[in-house]
């Protein structure tokens, strides 16, 4: 047990080493030059070098890299040269829009998908899996963007119930800021929601064929007592695994939808960013998002001998 | 062999007509989608780039107009046809980068083991901290917005998918007596893979193909909708969509057109991979209850 937590740790610190790696190597060694593209068609040679030695780009790449990541250790991930502001200040202040936005789109999710895809699974082949596993298919074709227009144009624009768009911030309006977070997040969890009924469907299924369910059965218990007693904590595993997975996808969701509904989250920062050509800022955004993945991932991997004994003997 | 031993394992009827029901429409579904791009190259209802402010915001119907006119008086079928062009580009380039790469890196995994499949697994775990959509705003950082940026952001995001896909179904393969023969009389790892794995895997690798295929057409529709995608003035439905946000409060129906001819190349191609599943992979059948 001790050694599945150690191995684990240390897989999540090399990981995030190496995602830092990737993150600086694709903004600084491919083709392309930072200082030019700040720039744009004012360029001057003299304003091209002058910009480059500020950025410190006149440099060796590894000496850039070492700079950054020794930042980066101390919790610094520098000041953004279009605006003058802390990036770290930045993200974090962003991350209290998205942050809930996630959950919010990932509960709603595992509220409507866990029990469809228990009851599509229990009613295996009937009326309620059909018409459970018909929705989940048309879910997963709907781009969550779109779907948010719809329900803007319907719920906000149209009859008013919702807000557009925007954020009233937290300390000034929590309530409106929840709501203005209601219709971002439901878009979000229709698309994750039906390929999460999917997978609990199909771990529920495979369960259900297992020899310890027959014993159940065979002792006398129904169809659903031995689902409910011994199917789900063993259907939890593959279904938490994905969750982990979807959760990278939602974070890559909210970046569209933050821009759907105008909300200012770090999706929204990162893409002002790239307009702005403010590459140290979307670097540093970046390599946040790939490390909350990277978190949430070591989490679940925890989080396996809570929810199966097995894994702890192994 | 007539008789009963032909009715072992085989599923009830109404069963089968519903799986080729998903192959059916998936294929119809997907096929328009096809053949729409191919018609575009020869003609379209109206020049989709004919910019005509006075016949803006027309309805269904109106003035010749099946779907009706955007904001700059162009007509919506044709942008949609032509638009049709540039997802299915987009798609199989991002497939074909996944598949390039994701297959060799996977059968070296499965055939090598040892530290070298542990590195590709692990290198596969992280690429999973870099979602499409990420990798697609660096990759804009780095070389600017276009269809290219986004089709490699895409492609690259599902490299790991591919290799990992790849590796599983490798793995059993490789157990086989077949497998074990040509090891036997010096074959190399590489000959065996090429000869011996992948003709084996095939049907796994296209079922997945066909449904990172749907994911890349939600990708590039996202990409260019943020506008990091493609660039105007291509056609393309997720700028479109862009297009249509602005005014939404004029023209509603602005947005119904582009987001239903995804959702419906999306659903071709996910309908398309589940009847390919159950067509070309009898084990799962037995597998399934």
């Amino acid at each position: 047990m001790a050694l599945f937590t150690l191995r684990r740790l240390v897989i999540f610190v090399v990981s995030l080493w190496a995602a830092s790696v990737i993150v600086f190597a694709l903004l600084s060694v491919l083709p392309g030059d930072p200082a030019s593209v700040i720039l744009g068609t004012q360029a001057t040679p003299e304003s091209l070098a002058s910009l480059r030695a500020e950025l410190g780009l006149d440099r060796s790449v590894v000496a850039q890299y070492l700079e950054w990541s020794g930042d980066l250790l101390r919790g610094d991930l520098g000041t953004s040269y279009i605006n003058r502001l802390s990036i770290g200040g930045q993200i974090v202040d962003r991350l209290s829009v998205t942050i809930p936005l996630a959950v919010m789109g990932i509960a709603l999710a595992v509220l409507v998908a866990v029990p469809a895809g228990v009851l599509a699974a229990a009613r295996h082949r009937k009326t309620a899996d059909t018409v459970i596993s018909t929705l989940s298919q048309l879910g997963l074709a709907v781009p969550a963007f779109w779907a948010g227009l719809v329900f803007v144009t319907f719920l906000a624009v149209r009859w008013r119930i919702f807000p557009a768009g925007g954020f009233p911030g937290w300390s000034d309006d929590f309530l409106g800021s929840l709501k203005a977070l209601v219709l971002p997040a439901v878009s979000l969890a229709l698309v994750q929601g039906a390929i999460l009924s999917r997978y609990v469907r199909s771990a529920v299924l495979e369960v259900m064929n297992e020899d310890f369910i027959r014993t159940a059965r065979a002792k006398g218990l129904t169809r659903t007592e031995a689902l409910w007693r011994h199917g789900l904590r063993n259907a939890a595993i593959p279904v938490v695994t994905i969750l982990g997975l979807q959760l990278a996808a939602l974070l890559a969701g909210t970046v569209v939808i933050e821009s759907v509904f105008v909300l200012p989250g770090l999706g929204n920062l990162l893409l002002q960013a790239i307009s702005r050509r403010d590459l140290l800022l979307v670097q540093g955004a970046a390599f946040v998002i790939a490390a909350i993945i990277l978190l949430v991932n070591l989490v679940i991997d925890l989080s396996y001998p809570l929810i199966d004994p097995r894994v702890r003997r192994r | 062999m007539t008789g009963p031993l032909q009715d072992v394992g085989r599923s009830s009827g109404g069963r089968q007509r519903w799986r080729r029901a998903n192959l059916v429409v998936g294929l119809v579904l997907v096929g328009i989608v096809v053949v729409t791009a191919v018609v575009s190259f020869f003609w379209t209802p109206f020049d989709p780039e004919q910019v005509t402010v006075a016949d803006r915001f027309f309805g269904v119907g109106e003035a010749g107009h099946w779907l009706g006119t955007d904001q700059l008086g162009r007509d919506i079928v044709s942008q949609l046809m032509v638009g049709s062009r540039n997802t299915l580009f987009v798609g199989v380039l991002a497939v074909g980068i996944a598949i390039v790469v994701g297959i060799p890196l996977g059968g070296l995994a499965a055939v090598r083991r040892g530290w070298v499949e542990e590195l590709v697994m692990r290198l596969s775990d992280l690429m999973f901290a870099f979602p499409a959509v990420l990798l697609a705003i660096l990759l804009v950082g780095a070389l600017g917005p276009s269809t290219r940026s986004a089709m490699i952001a895409i492609g690259l995001a599902y490299v790991p998918i591919v290799a990992r896909v790849t590796r599983g179904a490798a793995l059993p393969v490789l157990e086989r007596d077949f497998a074990l023969a040509a090891r036997s009389y010096g074959r190399g790892r590489a000959f065996i893979f090429v000869r011996h794995v992948l003709p084996n895997i095939a049907s796994v690798l296209i079922v997945q193909a066909t449904v990172l295929f749907a994911l890349a057409i939600l990708a590039e529709a996202a990409l260019s909708f943020l506008g990091i995608g493609t660039q105007p003035p291509t056609p393309s439905w997720g700028r479109s969509l862009n297009d249509a946000q602005t005014f939404i409060s004029v023209a509603p129906t602005l947005a119904l057109w582009p987001g239903l001819a995804i959702a419906l190349s999306v659903l071709g191609f996910n309908l398309l991979g589940d009847g390919l599943r159950d067509a070309l992979d009898p084990r799962l059948e037995i597998g399934r209850t």
